[in-house]
């Protein structure tokens, strides 16, 4: 964060900009920060610490299934929002703010309602299994709806635009100039896309890949809407136990593993990418 | 790779690939661009056009005949059309709250210098890497633990707590960079304080709050996670669907997510054109 822009030239009173945090602060800690040890400490009862244990190993699966899940959205978001990004920030020319328009357009969906859509095209009288039976890619016994792939299809839809607005954000900050004296430097157009464009906008892909998986990691929507009990994810046994008081420890114990893991993958990533910057 | 002897093979390129390939490449980038766009709008068409279907059964899911049945009677099942009040009741408290508290973050953040910036910092980023399942979950246990029973106090609640950090990021990033001594020299001049929060600061941060709270008031109405884990017998929009849809999926979903989607696409494009005709007049003012 660039805090060389963040003047502070103002020689008020020192407690000014406390007063200003005091009611937000307040709030983040009383409903932020403390149901967090609140969880911390119900995950601790009866048992201690050995909870822990009991739960990643009665759970393993799904944990597993989850970061797999999330993962393989993420890198299909990557893979296919990286494109988009730059076409639109480099070929998008005067159609540039309507294309970006096209991609937040969807969102004027609820949620719910696109992923509802999924299950009428990936129905087992659907368009997709059709078209898929005709071509033979699908044995005709075998429908999309309970698989893998339409949850991990259905969640790199939903989160799609997630990765493709910050990329297009960092492509679009992108110095020209530096591609112009990479070609006057003798580089081929890979070597300056790989050495200028790509190493760029990373951290473009940075706030996209935290955007995308960790929304993903804790969906249930698109495992309970699309999938059946073998797509099973942490979020899904949280949203079907979380009414039952005897569970509560469980849950809150998965909570906090699933926040801890995300969180650890967060920083080994951002040390990778080598940048620091988070926001 | 040998150096060049003329400045021809430059221009040319000659150092890269044939002249053929990057036709082919070009032509493959606009290709997955354009088919990662129809992919896009794949779900949106299915939403619009099953707006306009008779299903046979309670779901749906299947193509039957088309009928402006669902468009004649949208209000058919009144639980849909509450639940939406409630979303923006909801919606809009969530909105005023988080604009407020996170603007005040911003302010401080962005004008002042003071030792807990860092930890501030870390507590805004926090929320925004947690899945809200974690954070709903939470909550949820923190309103057992308290005894507060769930229902539009515990929505707002918890609505506000994950776009406070929303709203102070968009806002600081907003006005980061202002040149804050318009204010000093206002006052100098001999200004009252409330004249100059109306007539300097205020005009400066506006932009920045307006794109926070349609960013805010989007987020609320489409949330779902948060929103499900600690609602009480009143229920949002999306909450009341994914309820319904226990029993019957009607065509009366898709004429209110169409009819939503067609009021968005008509608001944002006002809104354009009224930031349009504000940027001519105030061009010069905002940098």
């Amino acid at each position: 964060m660039a805090d060389s822009e963040e003047t502070g030239s103002k020689p008020n009173r020192w407690h000014t900009p406390y007063l200003l945090l005091l009611p937000g602060l307040v709030a983040l800690v009383v409903f932020f920060v403390v149901p967090l040890f609140a969880i911390a400490k119900l995950s601790l009862q009866s048992g201690g610490l050995s909870n822990y244990p009991n739960v990643l190993n009665k759970n393993w699966e799904v944990i597993v299934r989850t970061f797999e899940f999330a993962g393989l959205a993420t890198i299909g978001a990557i893979l296919i929002g990286y494109p988009l990004a730059y076409f639109i920030a480099m070929r998008g020319g005067r159609y540039k703010n309507l294309l970006l328009a096209l991609v937040v357009l969807p969102f004027f969906v609820t949620y719910l309602v696109r992923t509802l859509a999924w299950k009428i095209l990936l129905y087992d009288g659907g368009p997709a299994v059709s078209i898929l039976h005709t071509l033979h890619v699908l044995p005709p016994d075998q429908g999309l709806l309970g698989t893998d792939f339409a949850v991990v299809f259905a969640l790199l839809y939903n989160f799609l635009p997630f990765m493709v607005l910050p990329i297009y954000v960092s492509l679009e900050k992108l110095d020209r100039r530096l591609l112009e004296a990479a070609a006057d430097l003798y580089a081929s157009p890979q070597r300056a896309f790989r050495k200028v464009t790509l190493r760029l906008s990373l951290p473009g892909v940075f706030a996209g890949t935290l955007l995308t998986f960790i929304p993903a990691s804790g969906d249930f929507i698109n495992a309970e809407l699309l999938g059946s009990d073998r797509q099973t994810m942490i979020g899904v046994i949280i949203e079907k136990n979380f009414g039952k008081e005897f569970f509560r420890p469980e849950l809150s114990a998965l909570s906090f593993m699933l926040m801890a893991l995300i969180l650890v993958g967060v920083l080994i990533y951002a040390k990778v990418l080598g940048t620091e910057e988070i926001a | 790779m040998t150096a060049p002897t003329s400045a021809d093979r430059v221009i040319i390129g000659g150092s890269g690939p044939p002249p053929w390939l990057r036709r082919l490449g070009r032509w493959a980038l606009t290709a997955v661009a354009v088919g990662t766009l129809i992919y896009l709008f794949i779900p949106i068409a299915v939403v619009v056009l099953f707006s306009f279907n008779d299903p046979l059964g309670k779901y749906n899911y299947v193509w039957h005949k088309f009928s402006f049945a669902a468009w004649a009677d949208p209000f058919k099942y009144p639980e849909l059309g509450t639940s939406l009040q409630y979303s923006f009741k909801v919606a809009i408290l969530v909105t005023l709250t988080s604009v407020i508290l996170g603007t005040l973050i911003a302010m401080a953040m962005v004008k002042y210098r003071f030792k807990a910036k860092g930890v501030v910092g870390t507590l805004l980023i926090l929320p925004l890497t947690m899945p809200e399942v974690v954070m709903g979950f939470s909550l949820l246990t923190w309103f057992v633990a308290l005894s507060w029973s769930r229902g539009f106090i515990t929505i707002v609640i918890a609505q506000v707590m994950f776009s406070i950090s929303y709203v102070a990021t968009t806002v600081r990033a907003r006005i980061r960079g202002f040149d804050w001594r318009l204010e000093e020299a206002a006052l100098d001049l001999g200004a009252k304080p409330l004249r100059v929060f109306s007539k300097i600061t205020f005009p400066l941060i506006l932009p920045g709050i307006i794109a926070a709270a349609l960013l805010t008031f989007a987020l609320s109405l489409d949330d779902f996670v948060i929103t499900y884990l600690n609602s009480g017998i009143d229920q949002t929009y999306p909450i009341q669907i994914w309820t319904i849809k226990k029993s019957r999926i009607p065509p009366q979903i898709n004429v209110f997510s169409t009819s939503i989607l067609i009021a968005s696409i008509v608001l944002a494009l006002f809104a354009v054109w009224l930031g349009a005709r504000r940027s001519k007049r105030t061009g010069q003012l905002n940098p």
